[in-house]
This record gives C-alpha cells, structure tokens and sequence, in this order.
C-alpha cells in the first residue's frame, strides 16, 4: 500500500548531525546526548522529521491518492474541455498536468513555476486525474458502459453548479498551502485547454491530531466509512481496482456533495441519532455491539421484539447482501460560509472508488434512495462520475493508455 | 519525466561526440566545448506567432568557460541570445548579449524570465502548450547540441526589447 511506501526526503539537518556526533564519540558519550536532548524538549522535537517533507510516489501502476491514507485538506476541481481541444489537446494537456504533478508531489516547483518555493513542503501531496465522459469521447476511447450521469434518485436536489465535468483533478495535502499552490500551477497549466467548471474543497482533522487510519467522523458526529476495505489488502484490489482494456489500473470515482442540515440535526436527541444511523455515535459501533468493527447482528431484536438496528436506519440499508456490492469511501467534509442570517452551510464531499460504479455503486445508492432515516437530514445536491485511468512511469503520462 | 530524458539526450550526445573524437585523429583532440555542456529544466513560453523566449539552465561540466555563441530553432526564422540589463533612462530592458552566453567553468547559467534568455524573435510555426519543441545551441569551437523544450503557457516574460518593437507576443 501506498502509506507505507512514503518516503522522507533526507534525514533532517539536526538528526544528521546528531548522529554524527553519535558515531564519533562512542556509546558513552550518546547516553549523555540522549539525556540532554530529552531535557531540551524544542531540540528533541526538531529532530523528529517534518511531515511536510514527506512525499507519496507519484509514479506506479495505480495512482496516487485512492490508496493512500487520506490527508487532511482536499481541493477537486473540474475542467470542461475547450471546444477546440481534441486529441491531440487532450494529449498535450495530460502530458503538461502529468509533469506539473510529478514534480510538485516530489516537492519542487513545477517548470515555469512562479512561485517554487511554495512547493517546497509536499505535505504526502497526490494529484489524481479523473475522466469524465467528456474527455474520454474526445479521444475517440470506447468509455466504460458506467461512465455516464448516475441514475435520478428521488432524494436528489442536484445543482449543475456541483455537477460533471470533462476532467477533474483531486489535489490533496496535509498542508492548505501545498494543495492551493499545486491547485493554481495546475490550472494555470490547463487554461489553454480548458475551463474551470467547478471546485470544491474539503477536510479532515489536522495531520498528527488523530492516530492515522482512524475512521474520519462527519460533521454530523458520525463515524463514517468504518465498513471501507483497507488499502493493500486483496479485499481493497477487488473493490477498487479495474481490470480491462485502457481502466485496467484505474478505477470508478463518484463524487457527490451531500448537503447536512446541521440546524435540523440538532433538534435529535443522541437515541433518535443512534437509531438513524444504526450506530452509536460515541462509538461508532453498530447498536448490537460495543466496538466500531463488530459485526452488526441484523437478526438481533430488542425486548418488544423490534430490529435493534432499525429498518430504516443507514447501516442496515447500505450494507448489500451482495459483497460484489461494496465500495470505497475517501470523502471529505465541507464548512463554507454560510449564506447571510443563516449559521452553516456544511456537509460531506462523497467520494467513492470502486471498478464498476453500475454494479457496485448504484445498487447501494438506490437502497438508500427508497429507505433510509439519515435522508431527512441530508440532501445531494452535486453529483459527478469519472473514470479514473491507472498511473504511469517516469516517462510516460497519466492517460497515455487512452491516447495510444 | 522531461529533466531527467533531457540529461539523457545531453549524455547521450556526449558519448557520440567523444567517440567521433577518438576516431578522428590518432593524437587526443581538445574535447569540444559541447562534451561538457548540460541542461536542465529547459522550457520555451506558448506563442502563436511573433517573439517568444526559451529559458532553463545550462550547466559546464568542464574546467575552461564554454561559450554559447548562436542558438536556432525551426519554430524561429532567427533567435538571439538575450540578456536584462538597466538601460540609460533606468528601465529594465532586454538586449543581445554580445559575445555570446558564458558558462563559467565548474558553474551554470540560468536563463530565466526577467533575466538572461533564448529570444525567439518570429515565431514560424504555433508554439503549442504542452508540444515539444528543439533548440540547437553552437559553442565557440562550432561544436553544437540539441535540446528538446517542453511548451508551456506562461503570463510573464514580457520585458521590452531595446532593440526591436516592444512587447513579445502574449501566445496562449
């Protein structure tokens, strides 16, 4: 998996030194450093390497940014294509962003960047290219027969303002520095070859606030996404990876903004909120246990005989009878400025890969569509699909496979 | 990646030039000046038509100065060597560099927007974002390299030019 092949670039400064000093006088002499340097705890901690400095490979088989541990800050941004730009376009374009990308990830300004040194902290900074239907007939490509708009559902208040896109570019960091400088080298790139059609930004808690890999909450209180595959496992390599023609490497990407009435949400008591969600929220463990990754018992009934987790709540109708029917989350909250007299306009940037959006993606949708409790409190008002190509070699392009 | 497929082709141009240098003579032949000459990060701004400029860094590797003397490229009828300098009136003006660009020996120059750099003065063919194009640099000794530049739309790069007709064409 991705995480653990993160690299520190150099040791730093501080530590090198150290242990030089190490090396030259002896182990005697480094239990006394040790000491000193514990009871100067500013020094002790500035040997610690910089998450900043901590970079994600940009090239491999997959790209960047699916498998890799979510970093806290997140921008999506989506182009339309110029009407001029055809394949050829689209080849220059990928071919430009793609180089942007490898080195910005790496930590250096792109070329002709005129701000480098705000690259100089990658923050595990991905850039992931997705392709929307758009993009893809451009080429002359046969697209993948799920790469359309997802089915109307009848909870859905889309706005085109959040919706579709020829291309979009996940660009995310630990550091809302790096992700706004790589956002603008970005598109500053594409302009030539396309439009800014919509950007929506999103984030997690703060790098070192939590331990990593604990299951995000959203803005709800909810623990959300305890059900996902996790990266490196063969489980996570069936759900997400596809497996033919030009996507083989890649995978399906659904992006909704789902809009959460924080104000309506408050008027729910914690045992209302639990039975919505058929989880705890303290916990996030299903209402039949008492740890976030306990199996829930469906069958289980309360003393009066009704489900302990409800019919109607979230967890019994996501979870498909189908295991061909699961995805993997990667979403973001967001917190923008309310409009004025009103206190937040907050919620959750969805964002879910899997091979086969119709397959996988859909079914679980349409569940909850016809039944789930958290729908009085939540509305979709964006939705995109794209097809997201595998990574390339130094060398190559993202999207070379679509192209040759 | 670009940088690294440039050094290449600049190593790779060295190994051809050194060998035809053994072939040709039976007693050692000065090195040209092309043998330790390398470059990095090389890119040329988008125009459609008009000026243009290249930019990058150039890098000798050997222990005597190089002297870049001319440069040409097919997307140009004529290039010049450019550099910024304060003119009279205590404007910042670009202008030919006489002699040609120097590389001290052990060092670099770096060409970059505001300062030295390749002038394209009428751009023959569209220089495409994200296309490729070449520029071919001859040293003093006439011994010559090639370097591919990757395009790129840039807003900046618009410094008057003393000797000619004021902006350079904005290109997309």
């Amino acid at each position: 998996m991705r995480g653990s092949g993160d690299a520190v670039r150099g040791a730093t400064r501080r530590a090198f030194l150290l242990g030089g000093a190490v090396a030259g006088v002896g182990a005697v002499a480094a239990v006394g450093i040790d000491a000193a340097m514990a009871a100067q705890a500013p020094d002790a901690t500035a040997s610690v390497p910089l998450n900043g400095d901590v970079i994600v490979p940009f090239y491999g088989v997959h790209q960047a940014g699916i498998d890799t541990d979510a970093q806290a800050h997140v921008s999506l941004v989506a182009l339309d294509l110029l009407p001029d730009v055809d394949r050829d376009g689209v080849r220059r374009l990928l071919r430009t962003l793609t180089d942007d990308a490898a080195r910005l990830t790496r930590g250096e300004g792109a070329l002709a960047d005129t701000e480098p040194e705000l690259a100089t902290a990658p923050a595990r900074l991905t850039v992931t290219f997705a392709f929307g239907p758009g993009l893809v007939s451009r080429t002359g490509a046969e697209a993948p027969t799920w790469l359309r708009p997802l089915p109307a559902f009848s909870v859905d208040r889309l706005r085109p303002e959040y919706g579709d896109g020829d291309l979009l570019l996940q660009i995310a960091a630990d550091d809302p520095v790096t992700v706004a400088h790589a956002t603008r080298m970005l598109l500053k790139d594409a302009r030539a070859f396309a439009t800014s059609r919509w950007v929506q930004q999103g984030f997690r808690r703060a790098h070192g606030s939590e331990r990593p890999g604990t299951t995000m909450r959203n803005l709800f209180g909810q623990v959300d996404g305890t059900a996902n595959p996790v990266p490196g496992t063969t489980a996570f390599d069936e759900v997400v990876w596809a497996r033919d023609g030009w996507l083989a490497g890649g995978t399906g990407m659904v992006v909704r903004r789902i809009a959460m009435d924080l104000d309506k949400w408050d008027h729910l008591d914690r045992p209302g909120r639990d039975q919505a969600v058929g989880r705890s929220q303290a916990t996030g463990a299903p209402l039949t246990g008492t740890d976030e990754f306990d199996e829930p018992d469906f069958a289980a009934t309360d003393a009066i005989g009704f489900p302990v987790i409800p019919e109607f709540s979230h967890l019994r109708r996501s979870r498909p009878d189908d295991p061909a029917q699961r995805i993997f989350r990667r979403g973001y909250n967001y917190d923008q400025t309310p409009p004025a007299g009103e206190v937040s306009d907050a919620g959750l940037l969805f964002v879910s890969f899997q091979a086969d959006i119709d397959r996988q993606f859909v079914p679980i949708q349409r569940r909850l569509d016809e039944l789930d409790l958290l729908n009085e409190w939540t509305t979709p008002i964006g939705s995109a699909v794209f097809a997201v190509p595998p990574g390339c070699q130094e060398g190559g392009y993202i999207g070379e496979g679509i192209l040759s | 990646m670009i940088t690294r497929s440039l050094r290449l082709g600049a190593l790779a141009l060295t190994a051809t030039l050194a060998l035809a240098g053994c072939a040709g003579t039976a007693s050692p032949a000065p090195a040209a000046e092309s043998a330790s000459f390398a470059s990095s990060d090389v890119w040329v701004k988008a125009a459609d038509g008009g000026m243009s400029a290249g930019f990058g860094e150039f890098t000798n590797t050997g222990d005597s100065d190089l002297t870049v003397v001319s440069a040409t490229s097919p997307a140009t009828s004529s290039m010049q060597l450019h550099e910024t300098v304060q003119n009279e009136s205590g404007q910042m003006v670009m202008r030919e560099v006489e002699g040609g660009f120097v590389i001290p020996a052990h060092g670099s120059l770096e060409l970059t927007p505001g300062g030295s750099h390749l002038m394209f003065m009428d751009v023959t063919a569209p220089l495409r974002a994200g296309d490729e194009t070449t520029i071919t640099l001859t040293f003093s000794d006439q011994s010559s390299v090639e370097i591919t530049a990757p395009i790129k739309a840039f807003a900046g790069a618009n410094e008057n030019y003393d000797g000619g007709s004021g902006d350079m064409d904005m290109g997309k």
